[in-house]
């Protein structure tokens, strides 16, 4: 089982209830639980979204779009219903927080689910889990079955006539993509995850058409917290824009790997080598890729750096999905490219041209190095057919899939070159057959 | 709500379904979650199971092998009866996900996508399944088995071995 880490830095607002067992509700109540929700009846829609805003929580899916400013969107008046979507489609590579949010603490997600609803006008949410996280699924499942028995769900929540209130739990069955909002509200709708085209946003037209909010885990299992703590106290946790606190998964080559707690802006490099105790077996450290993924790679001395959404965007990169991925000194950064590019290249679901052959493109030239051929040409190829995905594409699985690999690129250039030179790592981390051969071609 | 006549599930499974089929506000939103279960207790989604799905939902079959085709954990063959998938995303990779799937390999006999000839153990090479933090990471069927080295590996493997009867 995912074992709980803790540092004294860390600033537990989220995970206060983790290790505490607040899957069960009565835990749960005891610890503060579904207070929130009561409040939020009580004081009603205006009041929930203005502490949202005041909080200045912003999505910790990977957009970091402000999630009071997402529910205002919503039009109060709708002919058709409004619906709240729970992503649990945690599918970005680096990233296991929310699997975390789920096990340890269910009930904030549902608690959060009811507060958004109430805050648009909804009566309907959905928590939507990736295939993979079955276990996770039932967890969810029984809290939710708890939350009715005790009147939490369902008509009249907690004894107020006429406030309604309905949530299902899905699961998936293996897709990244669906992890776009648009394509899960499709692969919800029994469909292929597909993107639709925006605009219409999914705050008018989403779900079965309704206008429909989409947070991440999360997210929404912040905002029981918030509306308890008050937004601003939530706010001063974090920096300016950035408020309040986030799960960083640290993973990859770090003496203590794990999912912490830490306030918006802390440093990167101290979330490195204090919270997750240095680089392990005492080697040095060669980059990062710090939101996941589809995150451009960090150098090493690119990393005095505060964790925060506006701070990343302005070195190059973002925060994402708050994955830190820790690479030591031994890695080769081609092979670390490729296996992104193979990643993304059998995740794309085909629908935009740009990104299903680009993808394709890249993972072909990068197996041909691999396998001991390619020229330098291929390298400016790279960096071209990258360019050309970039902002072309209807969902963001194009500039993911581009965006670390221009990375690469770009600051480990001379590393491509000397690779194609035929210097090779000495601990190769990656077995890949060439082109043409089935084995490790693809892993499905 | 009528229940279809000679179902290929289970009573329990046939039951879950007919609800399933009412609780969304668009019936078809049951297809990706009847389709997991429905492999669940069938092993892979046959062709039966696609007949069945398609009329409990009003759907044609060709919806259904339409959204059938592009889950990668929904499989049309069958697997091992425990399915041993094996992350090589990158944080698996950073601390040895290639060399537990070479392992895995060796130990069983198989590659990818292959299911040894007993039938007990199928073997996958999957993409980030979400333990990260507890990498190098493997999936048997649902479960999770974390912080893995070649020996905890062998140690999962014969722990499903020992649940079969002598």
């Amino acid at each position: 089982m995912p074992t709980l880490v803790s540092h004294p830095d860390e600033v537990k607002v989220l995970s206060k209830r983790f290790g505490l067992g607040a899957a069960d509700i009565d835990k749960y109540i005891e610890l503060d639980g579904y207070k929130a929700t009561q409040k939020a009846i009580a004081e009603g829609p205006e009041w929930i979204i203005n502490t949202m805003k005041a909080s200045g929580l912003r999505g910790r899916g990977g957009a970091g779009f402000p999630t009071g400013m997402k529910w205002s969107f919503v039009p109060k008046v709708s002919e058709k219903p409004k619906y709240i979507l729970v992503n649990g489609d945690e599918s970005e590579p680096g990233t296991c927080k929310d699997h975390l949010v789920f096990r340890e603490d269910p009930h904030a997600v549902i608690e959060g689910t009811i507060i958004a609803g109430l805050a648009i006008g909804s009566k309907m949410g959905f928590i939507y889990l990736r295939g993979e996280y079955r276990y996770l699924l039932n967890i969810v499942e029984k809290a939710v079955a708890d939350a009715y028995a005790k009147g939490f769900l369902g008509k009249n929540i907690f004894g107020n006539e006429g406030v309604d209130f309905d949530i299902i739990t899905q699961t998936g069955a293996g897709a990244y993509e669906v992890g776009e909002e648009s394509a899960l509200m499709e692969s919800l709708e029994g469909k292929r995850g597909i993107p639709r085209i925006k605009p219409p946003f999914p705050a008018v037209v989403g779900l079965y058409g309704g206008p429909t909010v989409i947070n991440n885990a999360e997210t929404i299992a912040n905002a029981p917290h918030i509306l308890l703590m008050g937004g601003e106290a939530f706010a001063k946790l974090g920096t300016e824009r950035n408020g309040g606190t986030r799960l960083f998964g640290i993973s990859g080559h770090v003496e203590r790997p794990g999912v912490y707690e830490l306030p918006m802006g802390y440093s990167l490099r101290k979330a490195i080598y204090d919270v997750a105790g240095g680089i392990k077996d005492g080697k040095q450290l060669k980059a990062v890729v710090p939101g996941g993924a589809s995150c451009p790679i960090l150098k090493a001395d690119e990393i005095d750096i505060g964790l925060d959404f506006d701070q990343m965007a302005k070195a190059g990169t973002m925060l994402g999905s708050g994955g830190i991925v820790v690479l030591d000194e031994t890695v080769s950064i081609v092979e670390f490219a490729l296996r992104t590019i193979r990643f993304y290249q059998h995740e794309s679901c085909g629908w935009c041209i740009p990104c299903r052959e680009g993808t394709d493109w890249i993972k072909k030239t990068l197996t041909r190095f691999h396998a001991g051929g390619g020229t330098k040409k291929d390298i400016d190829n790279i960096q071209y057919i990258a360019d050309n995905m970039m902002g072309r594409t209807f969902c963001p699985l194009g500039d993911a899939a581009a965006m670390p690999t221009l990375g690469f690129v770009k600051k480990f250039r001379s590393e491509f070159e000397d690779y194609l030179a035929g210097a090779r790592p000495a601990n190769p981390l990656i077995q890949i057959q060439p082109v043409g051969e089935p084995e490790h071609a693809g892993a499905h | 709500m009528a229940t279809i006549p000679n179902s290929i599930f289970t009573p329990t499974t046939a039951a879950r379904f007919d609800k399933l089929a009412t609780i969304y506000p668009v019936k078809r939103s049951a297809l990706v979650p009847m389709l997991l279960y429905a492999q669940d207790e069938i092993g892979y989604v046959s062709d039966p199971v696609v007949a069945e799905i398609a009329q409990r939902l009003d759907l044609l079959e060709l919806d259904v092998r339409n959204v059938l085709s592009y889950y990668s954990m929904l499989r049309t063959v069958p697997a091992g009866k425990y399915n041993v998938q094996v992350c090589t995303n990158i944080s698996c990779m950073l601390r040895g996900g290639f060399e537990l799937l070479d392992h895995c390999k060796h130990t069983l006999g198989i590659g990818h996508k292959e299911t040894t000839p007993d039938g007990l153990f199928s073997l996958e090479e999957v993409e980030c399944i979400g333990a990260c933090c507890w990498a190098p990471a493997v999936q048997v069927n649902y479960d999770f088995h974390d912080d893995l080295t070649p020996e905890k590996m062998d140690a999962v493997l014969d722990s499903y071995r020992a649940r079969e009867p002598k």
